[in-house]
C-alpha cells in the first residue's frame, strides 16, 4: 500500500487554495501512518473546524469532523471507549489554541494516547484571514489591520508544560523531518503533538508581503532554527533574533498515559 | 427475583443506566446532578466501562459522542449551567444522528440561579436549545422508580432513533429518597448496524439510517456539516439540506405515538390537570385526598415529542391546568393543541405547589 491509497478520490478536488501548505502536511502524515503499517479499519482521523480540519474528509477511514475547537474532547471519547483504535487529530492554530485551548491543555495533561498534527498557518483561513493566537506581533490580518498587538502563543511550549509525551515542530519546507516526527509521535504512547508551520498564500502571505508562495516557504526555512543550534548560540552568548522560531524534537518522555492499546 | 432498595433519585438514574448497558460516562461536577457522576465513577470501572471527568460540559458532550461512535452506550449528567454549555454538541449529535443520553437534574435559573433548588425551566431549552431545526426525545421522571426505568428506556430510544435523548428530571426527584423495586430485567433494543451495500446516512423506511460503528471497516465520514447520504459535506445544495433537516425532524415527530408514555386518569372530568416531573406528586396527593372523579389528570412521562393525541382522551375537558416549576413552558405547547382555556400555574423558587394551592386554583375556575 502507498499513502495515496488512503485518499477518498471521489471527494477530489479538495478545497485547499493553490499553494496551501496543508496538502504537504496531510501527505507527510499519511506517509507516516502508512509506514506504521496501520490499516484503515483500525485508524480514525478526528478534527474540529477550519482549513486543517477538512483533512479527515479526504481520508478513507472512519473520520469525525466535529465542532470548532472540540476535536480533542471527541477524540478522547473515541480513544477511551476503544483503545484498539489509532487516533490522529488534524487541527489548526485557531481551532486548537483559541477556542480549543482548554481541551488542548487537558488532553496533554491526561497524556491520552493520540497524535495531534497542527497546521499552524498563523491565521484564520476558512473565514477569510482574521488574526489568530499565533499571528506574530505586527502581522496584518483583517482583524489586525494595524498589525497584531498581541503576543503569540508558542504551542509546543504549551504542550510540553501541560504534559505531552512527544512534542516537535517543523515547517512545510521540512517534509522529511516532519514526516519522521509524525512517525515518532505515532510510535510514542501518550499524547504526541507535532506542529507544522505552513504557508497560507491567500490570507497570510498576500497581506504580509510574501508575493509568491515560495517567498513564505523560504521565510519559514530561513527563520527556523534547530533547538541544538539555538542552545549552542545561547552558550556562546549570541542573541537569537525575535523573528526566529525553534524547530526539531522538543520533548520525548514517558509520563503515564491514558488510553494506550494493551 | 425482583429486589427492593431505598435509593436517592440520582442513584437510581445511574443504576438504570448501568442496567441498560451504559459503558461510557463523561461528565463534569455540578449540583444537583453530581451524585449521578459519582455513582458511575464507582461502578463503571468495576464493569470494565469507562468513567471520565472532562474539563467542562462542552468536552463531556464531545467525549460521549466520540465514544458512541465506537458502539458504546453513553451518558452524561448535568444541570442548568452545564446544560447550556452542552447545547453546541447536542446540535452536533442531532445532526450526526449520534445516540446519547443526557440527564438534566434541573435547578433554578437563569445563570447560576439556585444550585440546590428544583425547577423545570429547561424544558424548552432541551427542545430548541441548539441552533437550527431538529427534534429530540425528552422523558420526565416523577419518582425514584422512574429515574431508574426512564433512564433505562432512554438508552433504547437513543439507539432506536439515533438521537440525543434527555432525562429531564429536577432537583426534587434527583435528591429524594424512596423505595424502588428493581425489575428483574429490562428490555434491550440494540442499535441497527449499517447493512452491507447501504450508504452510511441513507435512511431506511423509518427514516433512520443504519449505524456505521467505528472500527468495523465502514470507512464512514461523520461531519456536522450538511452532508449527503454518503456522509460527505454538501453545504450549498438547498435540496440536500432541506431533505436532511426534514428527515431529522420527521424521524422523531412521525414516531410520537410510539415514543409517547403517559397515564390518563378520570378521562370524563371537566377540569383536567396536566403534569410531568415533580409536580406530578402534588396532583397525585390531590387525587388521593379527594377520591372523586371530578379532576382529570394527564400525567406525562414523555414530553418531547409532545404526545398531543393524549389530550384527545379528555373529551369533556372544559379547562386544562398546568402546574409547572417554570413560567408556563409546556402550558404554551398545550395551548397549541387545544381549543379550551389552558391555565398555566407557574411556581418559581424551588418549592413544589402544595395540594392546597392546586385545589384553590381548581376551585377558582369552577
Amino acid at each position: 500500500m502507498t499513502f495515496e491509497d488512503w485518499f477518498r478520490v471521489d471527494r477530489l478536488p479538495h478545497i485547499y487554495c493553490a499553494g496551501c501548505g496543508n496538502g504537504t502536511v496531510i501527505n507527510c502524515t499519511l506517509a507516516a501512518v502508512d509506514e506504521m503499517g496501520w490499516n484503515k479499519k483500525e485508524t480514525v482521523f478526528v478534527s474540529g473546524i477550519g482549513c486543517s480540519s477538512r483533512a479527515p474528509g479526504y481520508i478513507m477511514t472512519d473520520s469525525l469532523h466535529t465542532t470548532h475547537g472540540r476535536a480533542l474532547a471527541f477524540a478522547t471519547g473515541v480513544k477511551l471507549a476503544n483503545p484498539a483504535l489509532n487516533i490522529v487529530v488534524f487541527t489548526g492554530d485557531g481551532d486548537l489554541a483559541a477556542i480549543g485551548g482548554n481541551h488542548f491543555i487537558h488532553a496533554c495533561r491526561r497524556n491520552i494516547d493520540i497524535t495531534v498534527v497542527c497546521m499552524n498557518n498563523q491565521i484564520y483561513g476558512m473565514t477569510g484571514g482574521q488574526g489568530s493566537p499565533t499571528t506574530p506581533i505586527g502581522c496584518l490580518s483583517t482583524t489586525t489591520p494595524y498589525g497584531s498587538a498581541e503576543p503569540a502563543f508558542d504551542l509546543c511550549e504549551l504542550a510540553i508544560a501541560a504534559g505531552a509525551n512527544y512534542v516537535a515542530r517543523w515547517t512545510s519546507y521540512h517534509v522529511k523531518e516532519f514526516e519522521r516526527a509524525v512517525k515518532a509521535g505515532l510510535e510514542t504512547p501518550g499524547f504526541s503533538f507535532i506542529e507544522a508551520l505552513v504557508q497560507c498564500p491567500t490570507y497570510f502571505g498576500r497581506r504580509n508581503k510574501f508575493k509568491e508562495v515560495t517567498d513564505q516557504v523560504e521565510y519559514l526555512k530561513t527563520h527556523a532554527i534547530l533547538r541544538a543550534k539555538r542552545d549552542r548560540l545561547i552558550e556562546k552568548g549570541e542573541r537569537i533574533p525575535d523573528d526566529m522560531f525553534i524547530i526539531g524534537e522538543l520533548a520525548r518522555r514517558n509520563r503515564p498515559a491514558m488510553g494506550v492499546k494493551l | 427475583m425482583t429486589k427492593t432498595e431505598f435509593w436517592q433519585g440520582n442513584t437510581a438514574c445511574a443504576e438504570g443506566a448501568l442496567a441498560a448497558g451504559c459503558t461510557f460516562f463523561g461528565g463534569y461536577p455540578i449540583t444537583p446532578s453530581t451524585e449521578v457522576a459519582e455513582h458511575m465513577a464507582v461502578k463503571l470501572p468495576k464493569k470494565k466501562g469507562v468513567f471520565v471527568q472532562m474539563e467542562d460540559e462542552i468536552a463531556s458532550m464531545a467525549a460521549i459522542i466520540g465514544a458512541s461512535w465506537t458502539g458504546a452506550r453513553v451518558m452524561t449528567a448535568t444541570s442548568g449551567p452545564g446544560f447550556s454549555l452542552m447545547m453546541e454538541n447536542i446540535g452536533f449529535a442531532a445532526m450526526t444522528e449520534t445516540p446519547c443520553v443526557i440527564v438534566n437534574i434541573q435547578r433554578g435559573g437563569p445563570s447560576t440561579g439556585q444550585p440546590t433548588m428544583a425547577a423545570q425551566g429547561d424544558m424548552l431549552q432541551c427542545r430548541f436549545g441548539s441552533h437550527g431545526d431538529y427534534s429530540v426525545i425528552a422523558l420526565c421522571p416523577a419518582s425514584v422508580q422512574e429515574m431508574y426505568e426512564l433512564t433505562a428506556r432512554a438508552f433504547n430510544l437513543a439507539d432506536q432513533y439515533r438521537v440525543p435523548v434527555f432525562l429531564m428530571a429536577d432537583e426534587i426527584i434527583g435528591h429524594m429518597r424512596e423505595r424502588i423495586t428493581i425489575p428483574e430485567k429490562i428490555d434491550h433494543l440494540s442499535r441497527r448496524e449499517l447493512a452491507a451495500g447501504k450508504l452510511p446516512f441513507q435512511a431506511d423506511t423509518d427514516l433512520i439510517p443504519g449505524f456505521a460503528t467505528f472500527g468495523k471497516g465502514h470507512g464512514v465520514h461523520v461531519t456536522g456539516l450538511t452532508h449527503d447520504e454518503r456522509g460527505y459535506p454538501c453545504t450549498t445544495n438547498p435540496g440536500v439540506h432541506a431533505a436532511l433537516v426534514q428527515r431529522l425532524v420527521n424521524k422523531i415527530e412521525n414516531a410520537r405515538n410510539a415514543i409517547a408514555d403517559y397515564d390518563v386518569i378520570n378521562p370524563d372530568a371537566r377540569q383536567v390537570v396536566i403534569a410531568y416531573g415533580a409536580p406530578v406528586r402534588t396532583v397525585q396527593q390531590v387525587l388521593h385526598d379527594r377520591k372523586g372523579t371530578d379532576i382529570g389528570f394527564l400525567r406525562l412521562r414523555t414530553v418531547w415529542p409532545f404526545p398531543e393525541d393524549a389530550l384527545k382522551k379528555f373529551n369533556n375537558a372544559r379547562m386544562f391546568f398546568i402546574p409547572e416549576l417554570n413560567m408556563g413552558q409546556i402550558a404554551r405547547e398545550i395551548e397549541r393543541h387545544v381549543k379550551v382555556p389552558v391555565i398555566s400555574l407557574p411556581k418559581l423558587g424551588g418549592d413544589l405547589h402544595t395540594p392546597a394551592e392546586l385545589i384553590k386554583d381548581l376551585e377558582a375556575h369552577k
